[in-house]
């Protein structure tokens, strides 16, 4: 057999863990959401988590496409609900690993509310927001998480609204794991995936990545390539910063790294805890 | 449907002294529900209550959720994990709930909610009865597909029935409503609570077949497809798209056509083992009484004034009001000179009491806007002129 044949028939390292079925996908080239899924991947790999026991839920939007094209029991929910959808499925079936993957439109402009309260409650769940900056799959609108002074196509004198910090948010309503990382540092992605994997309770990643066809065209700054550039000179690694420091400007210098890493019991041990203290032998225990 | 073994731990046997809601939460509790999510909203909240209190005796889950929106779509990820689950609410809540009903109805998930009507529109009367969202629990989310709704008029009826609703809503794998309203709700009566080998649950449909065969949206010969436990190894996929037997989307005309005729039919043509009402002296009846929830306790005072008077009068009460008796309406408008639909509401089921008649006999509206029952004497003055 020659080598090019061989090369024909060797399997592709993600095959397991995708659904070959549905690709090609549908994301733009010099979109940064593939480069974010390559990471899940990975990480599930380097885990060795069972993949039976791992569930994906997403919302609407680029990112919430990502459930359709991961070959695990996946679930794609409506705009913002990948949350309250994952809460439901993690309590119904406390031994699975639950991961949200969804966008920053998704989790925190229209499902805002159940991103503060799942962490409040420390929800048992892993989420990974792939922050674009935009409403992408609509066209490019201003978002909850768009820079000041970014033009977008609802804000197409400049955006003038203060937005979101999402790991300062995330630290602020109580998770146990935040880290923030850009579309360029993919094996930090994977890692904090990794390591998110042996945490407990309410974990949260973000990821900045590229939207090419909408946001940097409309701000006119090139294609994904000079975005990676941008990311490569602008961020800066600084584990355990403050997360009332990390805003991001217009093009301005971007703070990455793994900000929070405590220890507090999630939901369910909460529950079963206190409920045994008040209870005593009368309680029946629930997923333990 | 395979009958399952029903877990004594949460049936209360005996006779009790309970509200309308408190019977739902006892209703679900034996019916083998073991998540709860909601958000408090009057005259709904004590069934909510009760649950909180009784779950942790049983094993289970109550969580009480940021909105009506969270409540929904937990519901939607429990079921999918294997759990049977229920929620409670009212007018507003159950406004917020729309969206979320609409993506349970897609990916044919069984879920239950129970509706505690009270008077809208908005915020309306918080405290006092309406039977206004009769065609909200039908329509209320965008697009086409059908539901199943009941409708309890008395505490005893509100644990039979959340205990059918569970049955029809994992029978049919359909988002099922408990529409009783704040009378019913908040009216104490005897109810009484059978031993757990006395009550009739059934299992879902579970699939045992190969792992990789597996479609969650392959409609059996009884239309409905078999489900499968998130965790149970089959790696599925589900979406609120327009999807295909796989679960995966495609975006065109001919797999939507496929898929709504698919949710629109696998109701349509079960609705005669759906539908359930209750008739009396329908057969040579002038004139028939249509009502339900608490109207028709109210509707069967003026129908004994009006047999005092003279008048020949039958009462058909839906116990079902989604799908609709049609036929049976159909049936009786040949025979009948008009029916009478007293409701709380400004003329809803009305509406199907007059498609289903199809002029052959008019219907006549009581309507009450809302906020107290009939009056008595207002629906037998409706009668008297329907008999004329």
């Amino acid at each position: 057999m020659s080598k090019d044949v061989k090369a024909q028939e060797a399997k592709n390292p993600m095959e397991d863990f995708l659904r070959m079925d549905r690709i090609p996908h549908i994301w733009c080239s010099g979109c940064g959401i593939g480069v974010v899924v390559t990471s899940f991947v990975d990480a599930l790999r380097k885990s060795e988590i069972d993949l039976n026991k791992v569930a994906i839920v997403s919302g609407i939007g680029c990112t919430g496409r990502v459930a359709g094209y991961v070959k695990l029991d996946s679930f794609h929910s409506t705009h913002g609900r990948a949350i309250p959808f994952a809460t439901g499925l993690k309590l119904g079936n406390p031994e699975m690993q639950v991961v949200v993957f969804s966008g920053d439109g998704d989790i925190a402009g229209i499902g805002g509310n159940h991103f503060v309260h799942a962490a409040r409650r420390n929800m048992d769940i892993l989420v990974i927001c792939v922050n674009n900056f935009n409403y992408a799959m609509t066209g490019g609108q201003v978002a909850a998480t768009s820079p000041i002074n970014a033009n977008l196509s609802t804000a197409p004198y400049g955006n003038f609204e203060y937005p979101f910090s999402l790991p300062y948010l995330a630290d602020a309503c109580g998770a146990t794991y935040v880290a923030r990382w850009t579309c360029l540092h993919i094996r930090r992605v994977t890692m904090s995936i990794q390591e998110a994997f042996q945490k407990k309770g309410f974990r949260f990643i973000e990821v900045i990545a590229p939207c090419v066809t909408l946001y940097a065209r409309r701000n006119r700054l090139g294609d994904g390539l000079n975005l990676l550039k941008y990311y490569h000179d602008n961020s800066e690694i600084r584990h355990g910063a403050d997360t009332r420091t990390l805003d991001i400007g217009y093009q301005g210098k971007m703070i990455v790294g793994k900000f929070v890493d405590r220890e507090k019991p999630p939901f369910l041990e909460c529950m079963n805890t206190h409920m045994k203290k008040a209870l005593g032998d009368k309680y029946v225990p629930y997923g333990e | 449907m395979k009958k399952l073994k029903v877990d004594p731990k949460g049936v209360l046997t005996g006779a009790h002294y309970l509200d309308g809601d408190f019977a739902i939460a006892e209703g679900a509790l034996a019916a083998g529900c073991r998540f709860f999510a909601g958000y408090p909203i009057t005259p709904s909240t004590e069934t909510a209550e009760r649950f909180a209190e009784r779950i942790p005796f049983v094993g289970g889950i109550f969580i009480q959720m940021e909105d009506e929106i969270a409540s929904v779509t937990a519901l939607i990820g429990a079921s999918w994990a294997g759990k049977k689950a229920m929620t409670v609410t009212s007018g507003p809540g159950f406004s917020l709930m729309m969206e979320n009903i609409g993506l349970a109805a897609m990916m044919e998930t069984p879920i239950v909610i129970a509706n505690v009507q009270r008077g809208g529109p908005s915020t309306g009367l918080p405290t006092l009865v309406g039977q206004q969202d009769m065609m909200q629990v039908r329509w209320g989310s965008h697009g086409d597909y059908k539901i199943i709704a009941l409708s309890p008029d008395s505490p005893q009826e509100c644990f039979d029935l959340t205990i059918q609703a569970f049955n029809l809503s994992e029978t049919y794998r359909v988002p099922t409503f408990i529409m009783t309203d704040e009378c019913v709700g908040h009216m104490h009566e005897k109810v009484v609570i059978p031993p757990a080998d006395k009550i009739e649950v059934v299992e879902r449909k579970w699939y045992e077949g190969p792992k990789e065969k597996y479609l969650p949206y392959k409609p059996d010969k009884d239309m409905i497809p078999f489900m499968v436990k998130a965790g149970d190894g089959y790696r599925f996929h589900t979406t609120g798209l327009t999807h295909d037997e796989r679960g995966y989307p495609v975006i065109n005309a001919e797999c939507q056509d496929w898929v709504v005729r698919h949710l629109n039919d696998k109701i349509t043509k079960n609705a005669e083992k759906i539908i359930k009402y209750e008739e009396e002296q329908t057969d040579n009846a002038e004139v028939v009484v249509v009502s339900y929830g608490i109207t028709s306790r109210v509707a069967y005072r003026a129908v004994q004034l009006a047999r005092k008077a003279g008048i020949k009068v039958g009462t058909l009460r839906l116990i079902t009001v989604w799908p609709f008796p049609e036929k049976r309406i159909k049936e009786l408008a040949k025979k009948v000179k008009a029916f009478v639909v007293p409701e709380i509401n400004y003329g809803q089921m009305v509406l199907e009491v007059e498609r289903a008649a199809a002029g052959k006999a008019p219907a006549i509206l009581v309507p009450h806007c809302g906020g107290w029952v009939h009056n008595p004497e207002d629906i037998l003055k409706a009668i008297k002129e329907a008999a004329k």
